[in-house]
């Protein structure tokens, strides 16, 4: 089974992308297991059909310790098994914690185990790795591979370098690693170039470029990926190439972050070409 | 080893101060040598000892956290305030009845908490969710139960971490009850450098809550306040019961045997009374700029610095009456004092000790050991600042840092109704002249002799190391100390909980003082002893960066 995390600035389309390609994945025939690790427990919408699910937290607090896999999981499109860790409400508590203790109940329920027929378990983690609760998916060998989603805008690029010096931390005493970078297009100028450029200096590559479609738009109005809701549409197909980009992967690596000089003055280069 | 062989004698004071660095890396080094002082404190001059700093990580320190000194040892000793911990269980289960503070539940309806240890017991879905409302039930619980005048709430580290608005909270419930002060305390252990800052946190929230709401009014004549007297082994027994026979009526003792009407009444008073400076000192000097109390440092530990603090305060008030009465009660309780002196005195005169506790502890004791012709060869604080090493002229020059920013600063006003100034600067002027100093400490350097060692934030590898050089006759400190130092063949005394003894303060304490420590220096059992290794080592090591 390939653990794979996917990471990156709030807002970037973790969800959107870890979805369709996850709908991807399963047309290929792959078993996937998704474990939505972000207190709003909007991770596997459009896999389930708009259906949300009961969170792993709420159903510990109601059930006590008597939990079953099956209370926690529901299968979506494609047999995908499609899990919420969920959290408390904005203001209170602590997430990160949850998320933890989440992630250890489905790891004690045997989610994970052989039986299961897992090909792929996938984490979609909130936003940026605020603290060691949202580092958890990448600690203790949970997840093994990250994908950054990342876009060509500053910010979008600033919390991906960031991850990466998350992603390093670990990987010096486990076995998480960088598995390339996804470029969800937000049509800024030289967007590709910059970002296959980015993905070089931190030694990785640009695994795949999804271009900007308002089809996606369209598909999340119908509480579906764009796969189930369309299946001929051209996004359909960057879903799936971006699936098989994933699933051929082999470059491994443990990134380099670049130091914030270095990051502005590949924006300078790059973002500024355009005016020249 | 071989300097280690150096008998006692030949060791300089830099010499120590030298070998106890050595083992050091060069960073740590310059740390601590700024932290361990050779004293050479004159008349008006002490050198400059640096205190109230991070411990540096990896050091085994003797200090403990801020919720100890909040939870632990302000509010700990009070008898009618239900104590309830908001936290993880350990928290206060750990800190369940370890001080030995004693109480006379002289509340209204006599109640005593201190036996209770209560705690919201957090799980790890109240860390996730948040525990607001598992406290609010908790709150709830404990009014149903014993209908107090108090709820303090205390927060522990996983409170802080993730937010809980405990004086909301709080708010709520007072509100709730109407007849119920509810309040919290804001004294997570990670919050200061040591429980210094605890006392402060808790010293504030005394005073912001509590202070100055009783209505009834005290009248009696000499009313004064006894501040940073913890009541440990019965210690304010003894002084509540000295100052009883003198006449002059104790209104409140921050905190030991403490009663809720106690800290509403403090105002009332006419002199503050404060005995260890460190834990309470803010707290003395709120009373006196919104009520108008005066203080004055005394101290009661030791026979004789307890006959001196009686007059201090006697010639506060000026009354020959009490003067006369002072007199009177020294003159009656002296004898039996010095008949229990001169017994131990053959047997303990030349004996050394070293005192590490406290923020006044390891100054006070010093008298009592003084009493019975023993030098006190070292000595430091666990948690003082540098006003309690080198006296009170150094406050306005204390550098303040994060930490102490950390930590709230109470901006006090002279309250309208009820400030009242106690004497005229005229009088007050005239008591100054005549050698009763108010607001005035001086510190322990200048009362240790020149050449003794002065440590602060003193930590096992230099304990071990002092105590192998120094070959004390007894060393102090506390519990976690223990039984390290016994094992080098050294009698050890606590005297945060003073072991199973006590009171020592007062005069029926400086006779149980004077035996329990005649009984520790002149026990042969040590000499008996012989640890293994000491004979035949098996194993040797060395640090990692020798």
């Amino acid at each position: 089974m390939r653990k794979v995390a996917i990471y990156g600035k709030g807002g970037i389309g973790k969800s959107t992308t870890t979805q369709n390609t996850v709908a991807g994945l399963a047309q290929m025939g792959r078993k996937v297991m998704v474990v939505g690790c972000d207190p709003k427990a909007d991770s596997t919408r459009l896999l389930l059909g708009g259906l949300s699910q009961r969170s792993v937290l709420d159903t510990l607090r109601e059930e006590g310790e008597d939990v079953e896999l099956d209370n926690i999981r529901k299968k979506g499109y494609g047999d995908t098994w499609c899990v919420e860790s969920g959290g408390p409400e904005p203001g209170v508590g602590c997430a990160g914690r949850g998320i933890i203790t989440s992630i250890n109940m489905l790891e004690s329920l045997g989610a994970y185990d052989e039986r299961e027929g897992l090909d792929y378990a996938f984490y979609d983690v909130l936003g940026d790795v605020v603290c060691g609760g949202f580092a958890m998916p990448i600690r203790d060998g949970k997840a093994e591979e990250i994908y950054i989603v990342v876009s060509g805008e500053m910010m979008a690029m600033y919390a991906a370098n960031n991850i990466c010096k998350g992603i390093g931390k670990y990987a010096q005493s486990g076995s998480v690693r960088l598995g390339g970078l996804i470029c969800n297009s937000r049509a800024v100028d030289n967007e590709k170039e910059m970002i296959e450029e980015l993905a070089k200096k931190i030694g990785t590559k640009m695994i795949y470029f999804v271009p900007r479609d308002n089809d996606v738009q369209r598909a999340e109005i119908n509480r579906k990926t764009v796969l189930e809701w369309n299946d001929k549409v051209p996004q359909a197909d960057a879903y799936r190439g971006l699936a098989k980009a994933i699933d051929e992967n082999t470059n491994f690596v443990i990134p380099k972050p670049l130091a914030m000089e270095e990051l502005e003055q590949l924006l300078m280069d790059f973002g500024l070409m355009a005016d020249a | 080893m071989a300097r280690l062989k150096k008998k006692l004698v030949q060791w300089e004071p830099t010499d120590i101060k030298a070998e106890l660095l050595t083992k050091y890396p060069p960073k740590v080094a310059r740390k601590r040598a700024k932290q361990i002082m050779i004293n050479e404190a004159l008349e008006n001059t002490t050198p400059e000892i640096v205190a109230n700093v991070r411990t540096i990580p990896g050091i085994i320190t003797m200090r403990g956290c801020t919720y100890a000194g909040c939870k632990g040892v302000i509010m700990g000793p009070t008898s009618d305030i239900v104590n309830l911990v908001h936290g993880p269980i350990g928290c206060s289960f750990y800190a369940w009845l370890t001080r030995r503070n004693q109480t006379s539940a002289s509340g209204e309806k006599n109640e005593n908490f201190i036996p209770y240890a209560m705690s919201t017991d957090m799980q790890d879905s109240d860390i996730i969710f948040g525990g607001e409302k598992k406290l609010e039930a908790a709150i709830q619980e404990a009014y149903d139960l014993f209908h107090p005048k108090g709820i303090a709430v205390f927060a522990t580290c996983p409170v802080g971490l993730i937010g809980d608005d405990i004086h909301a909270v709080a708010r709520k419930m007072k509100e709730k009850f109407g007849n119920c002060n509810v309040f919290a305390f804001s004294c997570e252990g990670y919050k200061g450098v040591s429980q210094s800052a605890g006392h402060h946190i808790a010293n504030n929230q005394v005073f912001r809550h509590m202070v100055g709401t009783s209505t009834t009014e005290k009248t009696d004549k000499y009313k004064i306040n006894l501040l940073g007297e913890y009541n440990i082994g019965g210690d304010g027994f003894e002084i509540d019961r000295i100052l009883k026979k003198c006449g002059i009526t104790n209104i409140a003792t921050f905190s030991g045997n403490s009663t809720y009407d106690q800290f509403a009444s403090a105002n009332q008073a006419d002199l503050s009374a404060v005995m260890c400076h460190r834990s309470i000192n803010y707290v003395a000097d709120m009373l006196e700029v919104k009520y108008g109390i005066p203080w004055i440092k005394i101290n009661f530990i030791g026979a004789n610095s307890t006959a001196k603090s009686l007059r201090k305060i006697a010639k506060y008030f000026g009354d020959q009456e009490l003067i006369d009465r002072v007199e009177e009660v020294i003159a009656e309780e002296m004898p039996a004092v010095e008949v229990a002196r001169a017994d131990v005195l053959p047997r303990t005169e030349g004996k050394t000790a070293m005192i590490f506790v406290g923020g006044s502890r390891a100054h006070h004791y010093q008298e009592l050991f003084k009493e019975m012709g023993m030098k006190t060869i070292s000595a430091g604080y666990e948690f003082g600042h540098r006003d309690d090493y080198e006296g009170r002229q150094v406050i306005p020059t204390l550098k303040v840092d994060a930490d102490s920013r950390n930590i709230e600063e109470l901006e006090v006003e002279p309250d309208e109704k009820l400030f009242r100034p106690r004497k005229s600067p005229e009088e007050m002027q005239a008591l100054e002249k005549d050698g009763l100093h108010f607001k005035e400490y001086h510190g322990l350097n200048p009362d240790m002799d020149k050449d003794t060692i002065i440590i602060d934030d003193m930590n096992q590898y230099e304990a071990d190391k002092l105590i192998q050089i120094m070959k004390p006759d007894l060393f102090c400190a506390g519990i976690k100390e223990k039984y390290s130092v016994q094992k080098l063949g050294i009698p050890q005394k606590q005297l945060h909980s003073y072991d199973s003894g006590g009171p020592y303060a007062g005069f029926v304490g400086a006779v149980n003082f004077y035996h329990e420590i005649d009984r520790l220096v002149n026990s042969r059992v040590w000499s008996y002893m012989k640890a293994p290794w000491q004979e035949n080592p098996e194993l040797s090591a060395t640090y990692v960066w020798e």
